[in-house]
């Protein structure tokens, strides 16, 4: 387990999933399997989800850290999920995207307010470290908020 | 003064092997068992006491016949090498049919249809988000629409893939389309890929839009409308790549692929169909990685396996019904985004494996496939890694030239016991359905998957320039030059859309839904109530594709994926 997991408690909650049309969902369960075995709460769902559905179950489940798996262009969806958040009041809660995402694309996904971009071979531990950081974050921001 | 030449007795094979034991255990050190992707332990050394010729006709035979490992045709790549057969898909129908256009010119005789995900998943242009539209694929949504993609060409001459789940939507608008033109349907040609639901289900979610019940009815009807009415097409084109990808070994992958193979055929057979009609319309689609041995090996284990199966389960006679024809796409997974060229050596090691393995038709990956979708520079270096191995290395002129290798007779030997062991696992629960049903494949798959990625964490298995070799400062990647579809025509193609649904008869379109709905509520096999046939008719009568998947999800109920981490 990273230092960063431990730093909170209850432990991070955390949502992997993906929006749009693509199905590739090798990616996004590997990456669920790799945070639940460090010790965090992932709420894991199909693919194709509805941005509003996203925030629902963001909401409902009161997650620290949302994370979107991304194989085709669904990425180009992330905008608006970041405004969904911020309208659901929701803003506070960190947003990871991984992937095959081009770095043209990439500059444009963190102006909108995500978080940090995973590539192909990102190491595991940086994964895990990063959403426990990030989760501390949207933890403390949620309590000053 | 010359020197005197030194002359020893020739040793018996005993005492060399020993005396060389000795000096490899001296030399190698703790080494530790190496072991392939599929678990299988590989020696350092394979001598005639491991596989030997006295069992050439029984492991290996001739091209062309039983058993089939060393390829399905007399002259295999030496009399006709593989099509060469990239994917084709972007934006509009007019973007498509440019570039079909541009393929042929360059010679191309193949080609394929690749659609964007909206269509993948059900829905027409006017039912998902504008900026998703036609980035992975083309829109194709109604029979106009396919009618601009074969714009200035000849649909009964061109053989195409059609990446088309069931229900089959895009098939039906080309048949459509035949009708429009007078082109008989005795004269289209291709393969209707991503019919092989099962391996949705299991492993690639990308494709399927109708619960296992409902798909395994519709697969079951366009089989039979395809041998009626379709001579030149393949029904089915059973894909072990999405089980690979997915993270099986290539052992439980051509397992899985095989597994499901029977299921289908069993299926045809339970309708009432001959399995030496229906079975030489079945096609593969397997999955190359970079694990070169093992891939070779898990080809010819895979050929020699089928033709025994059609033999033994299904009494083939027809020795067309025995070819284990099969497509190889190599392997992305195996790309890495860092230091992206090296992709290029990778692609050429995964396909000389695909063309020792006696392959029918050939996918190259382009190097940046796993930074965006591929640059024309990218697919360009692709397709000509093929002609590079075709015509400079020499790598056709012999048929299966590794054959009678002690290595790889005994590898591809260890290869079909472990496909066997598999296959008689998924028996046991009652065949490949029934396994999908439990979560059997989709749980060894998933353990296969993180197991693999375990092996790279821990470095024991080597990614170069990702867990090893890596460069001190990455440089960053160029920025690449992304193609989007044009934004503008994409709003012009949905105000078509819908112009064309506006000016179809509303009353052919209600009546061929209904008579649609009625088939899928038939019981399956019913005289004049196959669901396939009933699709072709709706696409001819201007239904569009989503409404064609609606239909048939509201009948049959929608598709869900079977599987959780």
């Amino acid at each position: 387990m990273s230092d960063s997991t431990k730093s909170i408690s209850p432990p991070p909650r955390v949502l992997v999933t993906k929006i749009g049309l693509d199905g590739h969902d090798r990616g996004s369960r590997i990456v669920a399997a790799y945070l639940r075995d460090a010790g965090m709460e992932v709420i894991y769902t199909a693919p194709w989800q509805k941005i509003e559905a996203v925030v629902k179950l963001a909401v409902e489940e009161d997650v620290d850290v949302i994370g979107v798996s991304s194989l085709a262009t669904d990425h180009l969806l992330l905008p608006d999920l970041m405004a969904a958040l911020g309208e659901a009041g929701f803003g506070h809660v960190k947003v990871v995207a991984g992937g095959i995402i081009p770095d043209g694309d990439e500059a444009e996904l963190l102006r909108a307010g995500v978080s940090r971009v995973f590539h192909p071979g990102s190491p595991r531990e940086d994964i895990v470290a990063t959403v426990g950081d990030l989760a501390t974050q949207a933890r403390a921001a949620c309590a000053n908020g | 003064m010359s020197e005197q030449p030194v002359q020893l007795p020739l040793p018996g094979f005993e005492s060399a092997r020993a005396e060389w034991r000795r000096d490899y255990d001296g030399q190698a050190g703790q080494d530790g068992i190496l072991r392939n992707r599929s678990g299988i332990e590989i020696k350092p050394l394979y001598t005639c006491e491991d596989w030997g010729e006295e069992r050439y006709m029984e492991d290996l035979g001739f091209p062309g016949q039983l058993p089939m490992t060393r390829g399905i045709y007399p002259s295999m790549h030496r009399g006709r090498t593989w099509t060469q057969r990239q994917l084709v898909g972007f934006g509009t129908p007019e973007d498509y049919n440019r570039r079909l256009k541009t393929i042929l010119a360059a010679g191309g005789t193949a080609g394929s249809l690749i659609p964007c995900n909206s269509v993948y998943r059900g829905y027409d242009c006017d039912e998902v988000e504008l900026p998703l539209l036609g980035t992975c694929g083309a829109v194709v949504n109604t029979v106009d629409d396919m009618d601009l993609c074969y714009r200035d060409i000849g649909v009964g001459e061109l053989s195409t893939a059609v990446n088309d789940p069931l229900p089959f939507t895009l098939l039906a608008l080309l048949l459509a389309v035949a009708e429009r033109r007078d082109v008989p349907w005795s004269r289209i040609t291709g393969t209707s890929n991503q019919s092989d639901y099962i391996s949705h289900f299991v492993a690639n979610h990308m494709f399927f839009r109708i619960a296992l019940p409902g798909s395994r009815r519709v697969l079951v009807d366009h089989v039979e409308f395809c041998q009626t009415h379709l001579p030149g097409w393949n029904p089915i084109s059973v894909v072990g790549q999405h089980m690979q990808q997915g993270g099986a070994t290539p052992a439980e992958a051509m397992a899985l692929t095989l597994c499901t193979a029977i299921q289908y055929a069993e299926d045809c057979r339970a309708r009432g169909m001959d399995p030496d009609v229906f079975l030489p319309r079945f096609t593969f689609f397997f999955d190359i990685s970079i694990s070169f041995f093992e891939e070779i090996a898990k080809l010819r284990a895979g050929r020699r396996l089928w033709q025994r199966i059609v033999r033994e389960r299904f009494g083939a006679k027809n020795p067309k019904a025995w070819r284990f024809k099969f497509h190889a796409q190599t392997s992305g997974v195996d790309l890495t985004r860092q230091q992206p060229l090296n992709n290029v050596a990778r692609v050429a090691v995964q396909a000389v494996a695909g063309i020792f393995g006696g392959l029918q038709s050939l996918h190259t990956d382009a190097y940046d496939e796993v930074l965006s979708v591929p640059t024309e520079e990218a697919a360009r270096i692709a397709i000509a890694t093929q002609n590079i191995l075709r015509e400079e290395a020499h790598l056709t002129d012999v048929i299966d030239p590794l054959g009678g290798s002690y290595y790889l007779e005994t590898l591809t030997n260890r290869m079909e016991e472990e496909i066997e062991a598999t296959i008689a696992r998924i028996d046991a629960v009652g065949g490949m359905f029934a396994a999908v049903e439990a979560g059997r494949p989709q749980d060894m798959i998933g353990k296969s998957a993180l197991a693999f990625q375990q092996k790279i964490d821990s470095g024991q298995e080597t990614i170069v320039g990702v867990n090893k070799y890596r460069e001190a400062e990455e440089p960053t990647t160029a920025p690449s030059p992304l193609e989007r579809p044009d934004q503008g025509a994409m709003e012009a193609h949905i105000a078509r859309f819908r112009a064309f649904k506006a000016e179809r008869s509303q009353a052919a379109v209600t009546a061929a839904l209904d008579t649609l709905a009625r088939a899928a509520n038939a019981v399956s096999g019913t005289p004049g109530q196959n669901v396939y046939e009933k699709v072709v008719e709706a696409a001819m009568a201007g239904v569009t594709h989503g409404e064609l998947c609606a239909c048939l999800r509201r009948e049959f109920g929608f598709g869900q994926p079977l599987v959780m981490p």
